[in-house]
């Protein structure tokens, strides 16, 4: 690959909450196109990594890349690149106050100065794609978990953006309901999107990840293609791991 | 019996017809329906400001080291804030009241003005609690699904927190008003002639207690049931979103 491919670029990245350490010096590439799954056991810090990339934590070291652009520079406009850096979120995080419609219109009416009716035509032709067009004038609070997450990863489309950023975005949902939304992100994925996903979903990794990463005490332990991280285990603590989840 | 009736009609004239008395009564309304309304909007006005002041600092700002220019203004505003809800807070209304009318307003004696500035600070520092409240119980994922969208922090509070704080707030905005109301009848201490006064100046002159004071009552619960009418309308519309 060309430089021109990576979308991401991380450098020692660093992350402390009063004085604890949880990332200690995290490099990283994300390629356009890839889809980077993330996983580690639970205050491993993969979340957090996660939510440096768009900066919803302030990294306390290191810097970020996006397109060229050193984001974790105070003088950059952090609002203009999160609209091109999508985020799902474990507790689903929709606006609760607003139909599905506006949830998904809000953004791009606002911030891309779309007009209200391109704005709605276009999400109506995303919510088609998951599947909850007749859905659009209900209020979140009227959803399943499941319809839920569809719609706030439609609202992350919705804005148009270069990476979609997934923080356990299973997590919170009744087990009936993981498939529907694995199945999404899987053919977002297949759409060539660029993808960041923390998760526990081992059988996603392997069949949509094109790199598995295992963050282990704030640092990067193993990665690797799907294939050999499943299959050929190096790090110790990454077989401990595999050993219990799988 | 007919002596009963006889005095209760006495009475009744004395209280209204006499004089024209009836029209003093109005006109109280009219001044207690005026300083609450501008001491209203006035405290809406201040206690927005207050609460968007103190929960940005909250939010942003505490425990961190000012980095921009921006974080050492809202830190100074904060520190004011913080001094005027604690002053207001800490002494009567009445009292706030008559500092107002005899210092501030020394010169002019514009009580009507006084009474509106004095009423309409007072609230706005407990408007300002009220909406800071809904503000801090709004949950943390609906400002980071904002941020995360590209919105900056004015618009996040502005389409996406403030519209649900309110209506998480709007039972408890509803008391401090009705409060406010009721709270205006002090303002005769300064000689202001609204409706308690004219009742008060009615029960003065007649020698008649019951009529003038009864209505007086009458009067502002009328008022307040309005007020609540109002306000239960408006919280039903607001909580179409939660089925």
């Amino acid at each position: 690959m060309t430089t021109n491919d990576v979308l991401i670029k991380v450098d020692g990245l660093e992350k402390s909450f009063n004085g604890v350490e949880v990332l200690k010096g995290i490099d990283m590439e994300i390629d356009k196109g890839d889809v980077v799954v993330i996983v580690g056991a639970s205050g491993s810090g993969k979340s957090t990594f996660l939510r440096c990339l768009n900066l919803l934590e302030e990294p306390t070291g290191g810097t970020i890349l996006f397109e060229g652009t050193d984001i974790t520079d105070p003088k950059v406009n952090i609002n203009l690149h999160r609209q091109k850096m999508g985020m799902v979120f474990q507790q689903f995080n929709l606006f609760p106050h607003m139909t599905v419609l506006r949830n998904l219109t809000l953004g791009p009416t606002k911030l891309l100065k779309q007009s209200k009716k391109d704005a709605e035509k276009n999400a109506i032709r995303l919510l088609e794609t998951v599947g909850l067009a007749d859905r659009a004038d209900s209020y979140p609070s009227q959803l399943s978990g499941g319809q839920k997450q569809r719609v706030a990863i439609v609202r992350a489309l919705a804005m148009n953006p270069d990476v979609l950023l997934f923080d356990e975005p299973t997590s919170a949902l009744d087990p009936e309901m993981v498939g529907e939304v694995l199945e999404v992100m899987k053919k977002l994925a297949e759409d060539g999107m660029t993808m960041a996903v923390v998760t526990h979903e081992m059988g996603f990794a392997r069949e949509v990840g094109t790199k598995v990463v295992f963050i282990d005490d704030g640092k990067i332990a193993e990665e690797n293609t799907p294939d050999e991280f499943f299959n050929n285990p190096q790090n110790p603590r990454l077989k401990d791991f595999l050993s219990k989840v799988i | 019996m007919k002596d009963f009736f006889s005095g209760l009609t006495d009475s009744f004239v004395k209280t209204f017809i006499t004089e024209d008395r009836w029209l003093m009564l109005l006109q109280g309304l009219a001044t207690t329906l005026e300083i609450t309304f501008f001491a209203l909007l006035l405290g809406l006005l201040l206690g927005f400001f207050v609460a968007v002041v103190r929960s940005t600092y909250d939010i942003n700002n505490k425990g961190r080291k000012c980095r921009r220019l921006s974080d050492y203004v809202i830190k100074v505003l904060n520190v004011i804030c913080n001094i005027y809800i604690t002053v207001i807070r800490g002494t009567p209304v009445v009292v706030q009241l008559m500092i107002m009318y005899f210092i501030v307003f020394l010169t002019s004696r514009n009580g009507t003005l006084a009474a509106i500035l004095s009423f309409g600070i007072n609230s706005g520092a407990y408007v300002a609690e009220i909406v800071r409240s809904g503000i801090m119980s709004i949950d943390k994922g609906q400002f980071e699904a904002s941020r995360s969208l590209g919105f900056d922090y004015k618009s996040t509070m502005i389409f996406v927190i403030l519209p649900q704080a309110l209506k998480n707030v709007l039972p408890a905005l509803a008391n401090e008003f009705i409060v406010l109301l009721k709270e205006t009848s002090v303002a005769g201490y300064v000689a202001i002639q609204d409706l308690t006064y004219m009742g008060n100046l009615i029960r003065s002159r007649t020698w008649e207690a019951f009529f003038p004071l009864i209505t007086v009552a009458v009067i502002y619960l009328a008022i307040v049931l309005i007020l609540s009418y109002f306000f239960k309308k408006l919280e039903r519309r607001l909580r179409n979103s939660d089925h």
